[in-house]
C-alpha cells in the first residue's frame, strides 16, 4: 500500500539546496548580473582600458535618462524628440539651487528632479493627444521653449555662456562623510542609476506598465477596452521626464556646470539613437546604447573636427543596418520574433 | 514707427518660416515623413546659391540653389527614403533625416567655414522704397513676391494638375491611389522634391536677408515645425498662415520685450494647442 506515497515522493520536486536556487536565479538574471558587476567594478577596470572614471559617470548619467526615454519609446511607443528639455532642467534646477539657495547637493538634485519634472507633467496634457510623428514634432518644439529661456535669462542662467559657479558638495551623513569626488562620484551616479533601473522595472511589473505594453501594441483596441490611452501616456511623459530631469542633474552635478547646449535638440536626438541603438524596449539596451554612443563620441570628437558628421553618418548605419538595436537583435535570436512582427499600432502608408 | 518696422521685420521672417513649413507640410503629409534635414538641406541651398553668386550673380544663384536642392532631395529620397516606406512606425525616417542634418550641417560649415559670410544682393533691390517707411525695402517686396509666386505656383499645380490631384489624392488614401494604377513612389520622389525646392529657395532669399552661416538651417527649421502645428496638422494654407503668424508676433514681441521673441512663438504655440488643439485650419483626426 505505499504506492501513493511514493507516487507523491516522485512528484515532489527535490527539495532546493541554496546552491541551486543561486544558480537558478543567477540564470535567470544572466545579463542583469553581469551588467550589475561591470558596473560597480567600473572604477577598477575602466583605466585599464585606456577609459577615465568621468568617462563612466557620463554613461551613466546619459543611460539614466536614456532608460527613462525608452519607457516612452521602448514601452509605450511614442517617440519624444525633447526629453533635452527635461534633461536640461534638471541641470538648471540643480545648478540654480547649489549657486543661489545652498551648497547642499541632495537637496539640489531634489531641485532639479522637481523641476524638470513640473515641467514634464505641464507639458503633458498638451502633447498626450498627438500621434505618431505629430508627438515627436510637438516636444521637439516645447524643448525648444526651454531652450530659448535659459539663453535668453542671462541674469538668473548666464545665457548663451551656461551656468557656471556652482560644485558639488561632500555629502555630510553624520557618521561619515562622502566626499564625491571622481571615484566616490561615480558610485553616486551609480546609486540613482540603481534607483532609475529599480523603479523602471517595477514600474514595468506593474498595471501601468502593461497598460503602456498594451497602447504600444494596439492603442486603438486600448480604448476599446475602456483605458483612457491618453492619461496612460501623460504618465509615461511625466514619468521619463522627471526621470530624465534626475539626470541632468548629475549631468550638472558631474561637470559643475550647465548651459543651454543641454537643454537644445541636438541633444534630445542623442538620447533616442542611444535608446534604439542599444535596443527599444529592451530593459538594458539604453545602457548598451548610451556607453557606445558616449565612448564614439569622446573617441570622434579627440580625433576629428568633423565627429558631428561621423555621429550622423552613425545615425543612419543604426538606421539601416541596426534597427532593432543591439540587445533586440539577441532577444529576436533566443527567442524568435517576440516583437516587431507582432503587429504595431501605428499604421504603415504604403 | 518701431512696432511698424518689428511687424514688416517679423513679416518677413515669417514668410521664411512658412516657406519652410509648407515643403515640410507638404512631405510630412505625402511622404510621411518628418523632415528633420530640412533645415540642413536649406542651408545648403543657400550655400549652393552664395557659391554661383560669386562666380555668376545674385539672379543665377536665385535659380541654381533651389533647383540644386531639389534635385538632391529627389536623390536623397530615391537611396535613403524609399527603403523606410515599408518600415511601421516613423521612427526611423526621423532619426534618418535627423542624422542626415547633422552631416549637413557639417559640410556646410567644412566647405564653407564656420563663420557666416555675407550674401550680396543687387543694388536695385537694396534701396528702401520710400524715405518714411525705410524699412520697405526692395529686397522685402521682392521677398513677398517671389514667396507669393511659389506659393501660388504650388497651390495651383495642387487644384489643376494630374500630379496636383494624385498628390492630394495620396495624402488622403495613398493605398487607394496605388490601386488606382499611379506610381506612388514616383509620386512620393517627386513630392520630396518639390518640398526641399521649397527649403532651398526659403534658404536663398534667407540669406540675402539674414546672411549665412551653417547653424541657420536649426533656427529656421524648428519655428517652421510650430508654424505646422500652430497653422494646423494636414493643411497647406495653415503652414504659411502659421508661419506668418508666429513670425509678427516675435516682431512684435522684440518691440517691448528683446528677449523673448524667441520664447514667444513657443507659447504661442502652447496657447494655440490649448484653445484649438487641431490648429487654426486644422483637419479633423489628422495626428491624434
Amino acid at each position: 500500500m505505499s504506492g501513493p506515497v511514493a507516487r507523491t515522493a516522485i512528484l515532489r520536486e527535490p527539495a532546493p539546496s541554496a546552491i541551486t536556487a543561486g544558480i537558478a536565479l543567477f540564470n535567470r538574471h544572466r545579463v542583469s548580473v553581469v551588467i550589475w558587476l561591470l558596473l560597480l567594478t567600473a572604477p577598477v577596470w575602466l583605466p585599464l582600458v585606456g577609459s577615465y572614471i568621468q568617462l563612466g559617470s557620463q554613461v551613466l548619467v546619459f543611460a539614466l535618462t536614456a532608460m527613462a526615454l525608452n519607457i516612452l519609446v521602448g514601452y509605450t511607443g511614442y517617440i519624444s524628440f525633447g526629453e533635452a528639455a527635461y534633461f536640461g532642467l534638471g541641470a538648471y534646477g540643480t545648478g540654480l539651487f547649489l549657486k543661489f539657495v545652498a551648497p547642499m547637493t541632495l537637496p539640489a538634485v531634489l531641485a532639479g528632479v522637481a523641476l524638470g519634472g513640473a515641467a514634464a507633467c505641464l507639458i503633458g496634457p498638451l502633447i498626450m493627444r498627438r500621434r505618431g510623428v505629430y508627438f515627436a514634432m510637438t516636444t521637439i518644439a516645447f524643448s525648444q521653449l526651454f531652450y530659448f529661456i535659459a539663453e535668453h535669462w542671462n541674469e538668473l542662467t548666464g545665457g548663451e555662456d551656461g551656468l557656471a559657479g556652482f560644485q558639488r558638495h561632500a555629502i555630510d551623513f553624520g557618521i561619515a562623510t562622502l566626499p564625491l569626488h571622481d571615484a566616490d562620484f561615480y558610485y553616486f551616479v551609480l546609486f540613482f542609476f540603481a534607483l532609475t533601473a529599480g523603479i523602471i522595472a517595477m514600474l514595468l511589473r506593474s498595471p501601468l506598465g502593461h497598460t503602456w505594453l498594451s497602447i504600444r501594441e494596439n492603442a486603438r483596441r486600448a480604448r476599446y477596452l475602456g483605458l483612457r490611452t491618453d492619461w496612460y501616456v501623460w504618465a509615461a511623459f511625466a514619468i521619463a521626464g522627471t526621470l530624465a530631469a534626475l539626470g541632468g542633474s548629475m549631468e550638472a552635478l558631474l561637470n559643475n556646470f550647465t548651459s543651454p547646449q543641454d537643454l537644445y535638440f541636438i541633444v534630445s536626438g542623442n538620447f533616442v539613437i542611444m535608446v534604439v541603438l542599444g535596443g527599444m524596449g529592451t530593459f538594458w539596451g539604453p545602457l548598451v546604447g548610451a556607453a557606445i554612443f558616449i565612448t564614439a563620441q569622446d573617441y570622434l570628437s579627440s580625433m576629428t573636427l568633423n565627429w558631428e558628421s561621423f555621429v550622423g553618418v552613425l545615425f543612419v548605419v543604426v538606421v539601416l543596418a541596426f534597427p532593432r538595436g543591439i540587445l533586440g537583435l539577441r532577444r529576436n535570436g533566443r527567442n524568435g520574433t517576440k516583437r516587431g512582427q507582432s503587429g504595431r499600432d501605428q499604421r504603415v502608408r504604403a | 514707427m518701431v512696432l511698424l518696422f518689428n511687424v514688416s521685420n517679423g513679416l518677413i521672417v515669417g514668410l521664411f518660416y512658412g516657406l519652410m513649413a509648407l515643403g515640410l507640410a507638404l512631405i510630412l503629409m505625402l511622404n510621411n515623413v518628418v523632415n528633420f534635414a530640412h533645415g540642413g538641406f536649406m542651408t545648403l541651398g543657400a550655400y549652393i546659391a552664395y557659391t554661383i553668386e560669386q562666380r555668376f550673380g545674385f539672379w543665377a544663384g536665385l535659380v541654381v540653389g533651389p533647383f540644386a536642392v531639389g534635385g538632391l532631395g529627389l536623390l536623397g529620397e530615391r537611396w535613403l527614403i524609399r527603403p523606410m516606406y515599408k518600415r511601421p512606425g516613423h521612427l526611423y525616417t526621423l532619426l534618418l533625416t535627423f542624422g542626415f542634418a547633422l552631416i549637413l550641417e557639417d559640410v556646410s560649415r567644412s566647405i564653407w567655414g564656420a563663420q557666416g559670410v555675407p550674401f550680396a544682393i543687387p543694388d536695385l533691390l537694396n534701396s528702401p522704397l520710400s524715405d518714411t517707411y525705410f524699412f520697405i525695402t526692395g529686397y522685402n517686396v521682392f521677398v513677398v513676391f517671389i514667396t507669393g509666386i511659389a506659393a501660388g505656383a504650388l497651390f495651383a499645380l495642387l487644384r489643376f494638375t494630374n500630379i496636383g490631384i494624385r498628390i492630394r489624392a495620396g495624402m488622403t488614401d495613398l493605398e487607394t491611389v496605388s490601386a488606382l494604377g499611379v506610381n506612388i513612389y514616383g509620386l512620393r520622389a517627386l513630392n520630396f522634391g518639390v518640398g526641399l525646392f521649397l527649403a532651398g529657395l526659403a534658404g536663398v532669399l534667407a540669406a540675402g536677408r539674414l546672411g549665412l552661416d551653417p547653424t541657420m538651417g536649426q533656427s529656421l527649421v524648428l519655428p517652421a515645425f510650430v508654424a505646422i502645428i500652430v497653422g494646423g496638422l494636414g493643411s497647406l494654407p495653415g503652414a504659411i498662415l502659421g508661419g506668418l503668424l508666429i513670425g509678427v508676433a516675435a516682431g512684435i514681441t522684440s518691440t517691448y520685450w528683446a528677449a523673448a521673441s524667441d520664447a514667444v512663438i513657443y507659447v504661442i504655440m502652447g496657447i494655440v494647442l490649448i484653445v484649438m488643439p487641431r490648429g487654426l485650419l486644422g483637419e479633423e483626426g489628422i495626428g491624434e
